[in-house]
């Protein structure tokens, strides 16, 4: 790709936001459309200063327990993962049960973590059920590549006499870093969507993160701080998958071929 | 010969699980040195005869014994598969260190080694190179220094060169040949081409499918050292002729 096309692909989205965000303004007020049903641009940017002690400790809480979630997921996922591929039975007999936590959606199982948890230990309920959400995909995604490497390859470890640790830790862990750097991607906006969904079932008084403030706000039908939290909740969102995509591209583009950028 | 030989063959089979007769009743004796190719056609069962003698594959009936080795097989086999088979996360250097490193030898302590190899194969300016950085011959290269690290008493190849093309190939034969030449390793070179497994071997074993066996063993009679001027004579066509004529003979059953 060349410079200018590069430039293009950041001056376009940005173009096309503006343009959007002027048309949104302009025909708020050309309508005169009430501020609780749409709010304007300068009207939401207005209600984030003004709250913004209030949204970033909100922001602040939701990205921890996101962040905690995500990292334990990793972990947890990566974990089970390493273990299936080290033992069938293992994998025979628990993988059904990863997927019965993955297909059950997590709205209906938060009532029941919160009680168990006790109201009293909120965030610790946030945290399970934003884990639950998120490990899936690195589990199934890093199995998926521990079992990926290269037959040859594994040969040749066993024809030098390779240890278990070390064709586990010198071949399918390098194997599987792809796999599981895509699973890492998914999870990350997963991770957050769990988040948000545990803070709507837990209820408002219990929690203070940014999805506490979106109902909250919306009980008193301060839409412009809606969109503010709203807002800020996407910020989170592209951020988190931002930073992924850079850490995947950084630890692949010497050796994977999607990380590498082909001259035409 | 009077020395025993390093490889014996006795009534080697292999039947896979799904019932296929993969090779039967194979008999064989590789003296120790000596550059010996099987040739045959797809599904004759002479990768699975490699992978049986490095021990990647039991033989189901039969056996093989290692007499000029003290009886077991020796833990330094060199392998070469048909895909170069390098790790793509690592570099030149790293990939060529693996077979040390399984040993637990100390980076630093295997450095000289593996410089040499890599000199040996002439990529010594490669050793920081990733491998897609690498083309389809220098792969190949790199796979044989891997192999020639461990300072193999046998040598394994199982149709290395056969995915590459025709220039890249014979300048390959003739560096292996020198190689071959100058360390005096034992080669078992697989191939399913006749010309190569003339150019190259002092023996070539001819073998025919369904079921895999060994059809002829055939000795190659060539000037030393080979070259360009071996590979247009009619010596060289004739013992070809002799080999594709071993082939068709068994193709027809």
């Amino acid at each position: 790709m060349n410079e200018s096309s590069r430039l293009l692909r950041i001056v376009v989205p940005i173009a096309v936001g503006i343009a959007f965000l002027l048309l949104w303004e302009g025909s708020v007020r050309y309508f005169g459309i009430r501020e609780f049903l749409l709010p304007a641009p300068t009207r939401i940017a207005q209600s984030l200063v003004e709250n913004f002690g209030s949204l970033m400790g909100s922001l602040w809480i939701t990205l921890r327990i996101t962040i905690v979630a995500f990292f334990l997921a990793c972990v947890g996922g990566g974990g089970l993962a390493v273990l299936f591929s080290q033992s069938r039975a293992i994998e025979m007999a628990l993988f059904p049960y990863a997927v019965i936590l993955q297909v059950t959606p997590i709205i209906a199982i938060a009532p029941l973590i919160l009680i168990w948890v006790g109201f009293d230990h909120t965030q610790l309920a946030l945290l399970i059920l934003a884990w639950i959400v998120a490990f899936f995909p690195i589990l199934s995604n890093t199995t998926l590549g521990l079992l990926s490497a290269d037959h040859n390859l594994r040969d040749l470890f066993r024809l030098y006499g390779a240890t278990r640790w070390q064709i586990l830790t010198e071949l399918q862990l390098p194997s599987a870093t792809p796999y599981m750097l895509a699973g890492m991607k998914i999870s990350g906006g997963l991770a957050l969507i769990g988040t948000v969904v545990a803070e709507f079932a837990a209820g408002s008084g219990t929690s203070t993160g940014l999805a506490w403030r979106i109902v909250e706000a919306g009980n008193r039908l301060d839409i412009p701080k809606m969109f503010a939290a709203l807002l800020l909740l996407s910020l989170l969102g592209i951020t988190i998958f931002f930073g992924l995509a850079w850490v995947e591209h950084s630890l692949l583009k010497r050796w994977h071929e999607s990380a590498i950028r082909r001259e035409r | 010969m009077s020395e025993a030989p390093l490889i014996e063959l006795s009534g080697v089979a292999k039947t896979y699980g799904s019932g296929t007769l993969a090779l039967t009743g194979v008999d064989a004796k590789i003296e120790r040195g000596s550059f010996v190719s099987l040739v045959g056609p797809s599904g004759c069962g002479k990768s699975t005869l490699l992978r049986m003698i490095a021990g990647l594959i039991e033989p189901s009936a039969g056996a093989i014994a290692w007499p000029a080795a003290g009886g077991e097989r020796p833990r330094d086999i060199g392998f070469v598969f048909q895909d170069a088979t390098l790790m793509p996360w690592a570099r030149v250097i790293d990939n060529i260190y693996l077979p040390l490193k399984l040993k637990g030898i100390t980076k630093n302590d295997a450095e000289p080694r593996i410089m040499e190899a890599l000199a040996r194969v002439g990529l010594s300016d490669f050793a920081q190179s990733f491998p897609r950085e690498l083309s389809g011959g220098m792969k190949m290269r790199v796979s044989i220094a891997r192999a020639l690290v461990t300072e193999p008493p046998v040598l394994l190849m199982d149709e290395p060169f056969a995915a590459l093309d025709e220039f890249t190939r014979e300048k390959l034969d003739d560096d292996l040949l020198e190689l071959w030449a100058s360390q005096k390793w034992t080669v078992i070179f697989v191939t399913h081409s006749v010309y190569e497994s003339v150019y190259l071997s002092e023996r070539v074993l001819v073998m025919g499918a369904r079921p895999g066996r060994i059809l002829q063993d055939i000795a190659i009679e060539a000037p030393s050292p080979r070259g360009r001027a071996f590979r247009e004579s009619t010596a060289f066509v004739g013992q070809c002729a002799k080999i594709s004529a071993a082939l068709r003979e068994g193709a027809k059953g």
